[in-house]
């Protein structure tokens, strides 16, 4: 379909009406990330934590309405054929050219879009927690969604790598694997955290942790069956495999702890509820059935025992974006490979292994997520060595004991009596002890 | 005058607290604190990960008495904070030189 039609096919109210409250969903997986990865973090870097995912909602809104989308989509909206296949132009540099009398259609879906352009860089924050700039993460941000999220987004969808066949419904490659690999780039630039991995670094609220992971669940509907841009069968199907796989997944983890280290813990749960999640979010619109379950239960598992790879391999990803989010959309968006079923939705696109289609998905899967890591990586290395050489990522030493939330923000997130002495651990200095070290 | 300081297991608070009413004391300070004995610590499991905790939470109350009562009210918060299990706290005395009533200046025994 060309361009036109597709906007025109897309022009309905119900499909505007959907795509809307969709953005809005999507728009509130960020703060739920930021509670997600806040209350894993320690009570003396908290704020430091949230304060970089609504970094993320304060300047990539901007940067992508002005620039972002028209580099992403411009001269190919939607995998309309004739694009450049590896870059957009500057067709709808800041709105231009973005009308109303469509129905909205066009409009809306530069606010869709612009909510994953806001969530993927967020997604890298839980690598680098405790220990980076300020500064170095405001720059770092929205630089790197226009450097590598951008350019990937176009290859994936209309771009060199969709053309191929490889198949990506809400982002399992461009957002899940993307800011995965990215996180382990940035943290090798980094280093690791002082004590690690020797000195425990325990959450200091689990409760947090279970709220931001209710709010990316339900946000997760809008991001995967709003991916289908239409209120349709197709949407309704993305929606029920974004509740089977998260629910599998965090079983899954659940259990492999229980059966492992002899507990059912809310944090494995709460992580194999993400890992269902980035697992199925590749294939949201491409599989049916009992296949959502099995993609769930295959992530969970896996992404359990992933998280352990940090400390043998000695890379200090704190929050564990490469375990859950590199290999649970690396897994999600493979087994799209085994499972597509394009007879169901009565949509053409490749068949997966299971449904007669043999190995070339899988392939085409393979192909796709190995050019998006070997760009991402090269790229974010080379974006945190340039600000590492010039205004440096990481926070003197003293500002790593004494907690990232009074250092760079001027602000703390629990006084005294609201929890945050017991939280604390062996071996680290209570708050108040090592500001007097430090001389803060 | 002496001051009874007790660590006690915080579930045990409302018993101590309702013993010392009982017991006809005036008042008391609590708070919250963390520590460690021959009860040692704890470990606790994220993400297949063991941290070991060793400082426990634990309440101190705090009771300013007359030199007589001593031994009865340590009697008291002995008997209501026992569980008869490993971590039951401490409870101490100690001399105490002076005290003043804020609001009417009474000092000594009267301020108790």
């Amino acid at each position: 379909m060309t361009e036109d039609e597709l906007l025109a096919a897309a022009a309905t109210d119900g499909n505007v009406a959907w795509v809307l409250i969709a953005s809005a969903l999507v728009l509130f997986m960020t703060p739920g990330l930021a509670f997600f990865y806040g209350g894993m973090d320690r009570s003396r870097n908290v704020l430091n934590m949230l304060m970089m995912n609504f970094w993320c909602l304060l300047t990539i809104p901007i940067l992508w309405v002005v620039i972002g989308f028209s580099l992403a989509q411009g001269g190919g909206l939607l995998e309309a054929e004739g694009a450049n296949d590896f870059i957009g132009n500057f067709d709808y540099f800041a709105l231009r050219d973005a009308p109303i009398d469509d129905g909205g259609v066009f409009l809306v879906s530069i606010a869709f879009l612009g909510m994953f352009a806001v969530i993927t860089p967020a997604l890298i924050s839980g690598a680098v927690a405790d220990r980076m700039k300020f500064v170095a993460w405001a720059i770092f941000a929205p630089a790197w969604m226009l450097l590598v999220f951008v350019p990937v987004f176009r290859w994936v969808y209309g771009g060199f790598l969709g053309d191929r066949g490889s198949l990506d419904f809400a982002g399992g490659t461009v957002i899940h694997v993307n800011a995965g690999i990215a996180a382990l780039a940035a943290v090798l630039v980094l280093g690791k955290r002082k004590g690690w991995p020797g000195q425990g670094h325990p959450p200091h609220s689990m409760p947090l942790v279970m709220i931001g992971t209710g709010i990316l669940w339900f946000g997760w509907f809008g991001f995967n069956a709003g991916s289908q841009l239409a209120a349709d069968g197709r949407a309704v199907q993305a929606f029920m495999n974004t509740f089977l796989a998260a629910s599998a997944a965090g079983l899954a983890w659940g259990v492999v702890e229980r059966l492992r280290d002899g507990h059912f813990t809310n944090l494995g749960a709460a992580s194999g509820i993400v890992a269902g999640l980035v697992a199925i979010t590749p294939g949201a619109g491409f599989v049916s059935g009992m296949s959502p379950i099995y993609i769930g239960l295959i992530a969970g598992v896996i992404c359990a025992f992933a998280v352990g790879l940090k400390t043998k391999a000695g890379y200090d990803d704190a929050l564990d974006v490469v375990g859950v989010h590199f290999v649970g959309g690396l897994v999600g968006s493979l087994l799209i490979g085994l499972f597509a079923n394009p007879e169901f939705f009565g949509v053409e696109f490749k068949e997966g292994l299971f449904e007669g289609g043999g190995l070339s998905l899988l392939g085409e899967q393979a192909l796709a997520n190995a050019v998006t890591i070997v760009y991402s990586f090269v790229v974010t290395t080379l974006l945190m060595l340039a600000l590492k050489v010039t205004i440096g990522v990481r926070v003197p030493e003293e500002v790593e004991v004494a907690g990232l939330d009074l250092a760079e923000h001027s602000e703390t997130a629990y006084h005294e009596g609201g929890g945050s002495t017991l939280a604390e651990t062996s071996g680290t200095p209570s708050t108040a002890t090592a500001f007097e070290q430090a001389g803060v | 005058m002496r001051l009874v300081t007790a660590i006690i297991k915080p579930h045990k608070l409302d018993d101590v607290k309702d013993a010392l009413k009982g017991a006809g004391l005036a008042g008391t300070t609590i708070s919250e604190v963390k520590g460690f004995g021959r009860q040692g610590g704890h470990t606790e499991t994220y993400r297949g990960t063991e941290y070991q905790i060793d400082f426990v939470p634990k309440v101190r109350v705090e009771v300013v008495i007359d030199d007589g009562d001593m031994d009865r009210v340590v009697d008291v918060i002995v008997k209501a904070a026992s569980t008869g299990k490993i971590g039951d706290g401490k409870v101490w005395v100690t001399p105490v030189e002076a005290i003043v009533r804020i609001r009417t200046g009474e000092q000594g025994v009267d301020a108790i």
